[in-house]
């Protein structure tokens, strides 16, 4: 510990103001702070302050993200025997999906970072650490299959595009992940969605039934939902996205979120609570298929747990005021299931529903705000 | 009995060195200083000049754009220099302590028999004026005005903060007298009190509307329990006072004199025997300094560790505390602090392990905890403001200097104290108080 602190301090100068390696600042920054909480003490107000800062936070969300994660590589590794219809033992399922999913991880990150640093360098700030999650929430939005360079090409445009350009961590509209999905939803629609692409190795084998490698969706537009019981979508064994299959994992990711208190559970349960009665309207007009789905069915196929729990609550691109959180929440789950249900071209509505409903957070705030200026008005009045 | 106004937003943290309820014995200092950036917005004129004699009671400066508001020297002795800071800007007015005690006689009087102008003159020309202060805003109050109310708020719940009930034990006469004359200067005098303990002196004033009230921390805030009672809006003017500072007031119409002793408490992590002095308003803090705390790098705070101000050990005590806390520096690097189980960190957030242990009392350092970022984590300010305010809006409005919201998102209700809680709790590490106290400033800029 000592000698890395020397080791630090002895750079420090060189890339400091006036050093030669100046131009590094932010970067020597970065490490130094990930590796040693600063010294900076308070100056100007509040003597002391809690402990947590923005690194804990963002590491708390990953945390909450490993379970889903660890998950998703099992669950790759297994989709793919199953398939093949070859039985294997459980560390061969993890081993296949380790192989896939960590280089996806890697790009994100390698990708991600290096735009982060290189613009806190150009603005001369500080690295903001919310990558961190972005990185981590990218590749578990994905298929499996999807290759390596669109993960980067997605990244660049997420971050560049849906946080940058705005001014940053804290300054964005909408939830960087999202955006790198919906640009490859719209720029490659073939590698997300379909039949192919959700299972390992499918693309490229062949006298393989088609319908194997369906989403639990897909199949409900077909009217097979029964081949994907409540029971297995629950627990995570079907085909989709690597983080996004276990509800089960992504409810224990939500405890440790809402007992952190880093996570809105206000969020989190109106966006189950507006899913779930949407359904319940649509099976009571039980006019197609998907319409006929169980409305608690609905809460654990696709996205939409994963965007319940994970990417509705992210704080920028929600609502700001505890009020608007609650209209925020059931809206996305009452959009999620409606885009679902009249979209079967667009089985995951629950991405765009969160999209929709970051363009919207601030108008619901600006609402609630503005009841909170009328409340102090009426009170002037009528004291006078 | 009134209601129980109970205050549940907010947090009381658990500090080590609270003060014991026994009184130590230090000598009075030799150097004594009041400091007109305690002040806000006043322009100090000085007129006294240095190695002049001054009594307790002598004027040492008065306000330039309200001449009548006069600021006297706490001491006898003599004026030894006047400490300027940037753009000549007067930091201290520091005096020596000859020890004699000689007090200019005000003459004694009974407030119930003066008229209210008569009173108000009496409080300007021994330097007791400032101890008025004005909400909105936290500045002197103006002699001028007419409140609309006098609040005071009997308790302090602030971290480590002193026992008032203790402190006022033998001085109820004076207290008694100094109500007296505030029920002069307003239609209503209004008195915040704990429902956690029973006063026999609160309960025994006439004349004074008593609130009662329990909870978290800032529930002993004036500014909390004005919002609670009687929130100010557009045009209110509500004054608050001290219950030491009562005392002074009592005790200058029952003696004569400018009583300018204070019990302080010696509090803080770092404080050897926490416990309280019979000490004097202004003092420098050496002496209590040099025998009392521990080794290493010190943070000397006058006042409670949320909005006190950093004095150094060579410092003095602030105008209106009552309270010194001494807490480490801790300007050390952490390896891998933000990734460790952390189980000696406090935290709102149970991020940290440290929530395992309940009963634990912390040893906090002044570090920062990571470094100021933007605004990302919502809805956690609100958490610990127990008003109706929107306080990141509010924050949002000052940084933009937008008036109109700033009027309309309630800054008449706020002063820094109420905030400091916020500020503690903050991921994103802002200096709220500091921006706070912009947005008041550019309030009286612009509307006066």
């Amino acid at each position: 510990m000592k000698a890395l602190r020397k080791f630090l301090d002895n750079i420090k100068p060189h890339v400091s103001k006036g050093g030669r390696f100046e131009m590094f600042h932010s970067t020597f920054d970065a490490f130094e702070s990930l590796l040693f909480v600063p010294d900076k003490t308070n100056q100007n107000g509040v003597h002391i302050r809690d402990a947590m800062d923005m690194k804990r936070t963002m590491i708390i969300v990953v945390m909450a993200l490993v379970p889903a994660l660890l998950f998703g590589i099992w669950n790759a590794g297994y989709q793919h025997f199953v398939a093949l219809g070859q039985e294997v033992g459980f560390w061969e399922m993890v081993m296949h999906g380790a192989i896939k999913v960590i280089p996806i991880i890697v790009v994100s990150y390698v990708t991600g970072l290096a735009i982060e640093f290189a613009f806190a360098q150009m603005r001369g700030h500080e690295v903001n650490e919310g990558f961190l999650v972005s990185g981590m929430l990218i590749p578990l939005i994905l298929p499996v299959d999807i290759p390596l360079w669109m993960v980067a090409v997605a990244t660049v445009f997420a971050v560049v595009i849906g946080k940058e350009v705005f001014g940053g961590t804290g300054m964005n509209i909408w939830n960087p992940a999202l955006l790198a999905r919906a640009f490859l939803f719209f720029a490659y629609p073939a590698y997300m969605s379909g039949d192919i692409v959700w299972i390992s190795g499918l693309s490229g084998m062949e006298g393989v039934d088609a319908t194997t490698g369906a989403t639990a969706l897909a199949a409900a537009v077909q009217g097979n939902i029964g081949q994907f019981p409540l029971w297995d979508s629950f627990i995570g064994t079907i085909p989709g996205s690597i983080g996004e299959t276990s509800t089960l994992a992504i409810l224990i990711g939500a405890l440790i979120l809402i007992y952190t208190g880093i996570g809105s559970w206000k969020v989190m349960i109106s966006v189950f609570a507006g899913g779930y009665l949407m359904g319940l309207v649509f099976n009571l007009v039980g006019l197609n298929s998907l319409m006929q789905v169980d409305a608690l069915h609905h809460l654990t196929l696709g996205g939409f747990a994963f965007g319940a729990v994970f990417m509705a609550t992210d704080p920028v691109s929600a609502s700001r005021t505890e009020a608007g959180k609650w209209i925020y929440g059931f809206l996305i789950g009452v959009f999620a299931i409606m885009i679902r249900v009249f979209n079967p071209a667009y089985p995951e509505g629950m991405m765009l529903a969160i999209l929709l409903m970051n363009t919207f957070a601030p108008l619901i705030d600006h609402f609630v705000v503005g009841a909170n200026i009328k409340r102090r008005l009426k009170r002037a009045v009528v004291k006078a | 009995m009134s209601e129980v106004i109970k205050i549940k937003k907010g947090l009381d943290i658990p500090l080590a060195g609270k003060a014991e309820k026994v009184f130590g014995q230090t000598q009075l200092p030799s150097l004594f200083a009041i400091k007109p950036i305690d002040f806000h917005g006043i322009t100090p004129k000085v007129v006294v000049k240095e190695g002049e004699e001054v009594k307790i009671g002598t004027v040492l400066f008065y306000d330039k754009y309200h001449p009548e508001v006069k600021f006297v020297s706490p001491v006898s002795g003599r004026l030894k220099t006047v400490n300027r800071g940037e753009r000549r800007r007067i930091l201290e007015v520091i005096l020596e302590n000859d020890g004699k005690d000689e007090y200019v006689d005000f003459g004694v009087a009974d407030p119930t028999s003066l008229d209210r102008k008569a009173i108000i003159n009496r409080l300007l020309e021994s330097g007791a004026w400032p101890y008025l202060r004005q909400r909105p805003y936290n500045v002197i109050a103006n002699p001028q005005d007419t409140p609309k109310a006098i609040f005071v708020s009997g308790f302090d719940s602030a971290p480590l903060a002193p026992d008032i009930d203790f402190i006022l034990t033998g001085q109820e006469d004076a207290f008694k007298q100094g109500i007296e004359v505030l029920k002069k200067l307003s239609p209503e005098l209004h008195l915040g009190i704990s429902n956690d303990t029973a006063s026999k002196l609160y309960n025994s004033l006439e004349g004074v509307q008593l609130h009662r009230f329990s909870g978290v921390h800032p529930a002993g805030n004036v500014g909390v329990q004005i919002h609670h009672v009687m929130p100010i809006n557009k045009g209110d003017k509500i004054w608050v006072v001290q219950p030491q500072d009562i005392v002074s007031i009592g005790n200058l119409f029952l003696q004569g004199k400018h009583d300018f002793s204070r019990v302080i408490a010696v509090t803080g992590s770092e404080v050897l025997k926490p416990l309280y002095l019979r000490y004097r308003l202004g003092a420098s803090v050496s002496e209590i300094i040099k025998s009392g705390v521990t080794e290493g790098k010190l943070r000397i705070v006058s006042g409670n560790v949320l909005s006190g101000d950093n004095i150094f050990g060579d410092g003095y005590i602030g105008f209106y505390h009552t309270q010194i806390t001494v807490i480490p520096e801790g300007d050390e690097p952490e390896f891998l602090g933000w990734a460790l189980p952390g189980f000696g960190k406090y935290s709102v957030s149970r991020t940290f392990f440290s929530w395992l242990c309940k009963k634990k009392q912390y040893r906090l350092n002044a570090n920062m905890h990571g470094g100021e970022r933007a605004i990302v984590m919502s809805g956690q300010l609100e958490k610990v403001l127990p008003m109706d305010i929107l306080l990141e809006f509010l924050i949002k409005a000052i940084l933009v200097e937008d008036i109109d919201r700033m009027e309309q998102l309630g800054i008449y209700e706020l002063v820094e104290e109420d905030i400091a809680l916020c500020e503690f709790v903050d991921t994103s590490k802002m200096e709220l108080q500091a921006i706070l106290r912009r947005g008041i400033n550019l309030m009286i800029k612009e509307l006066g």
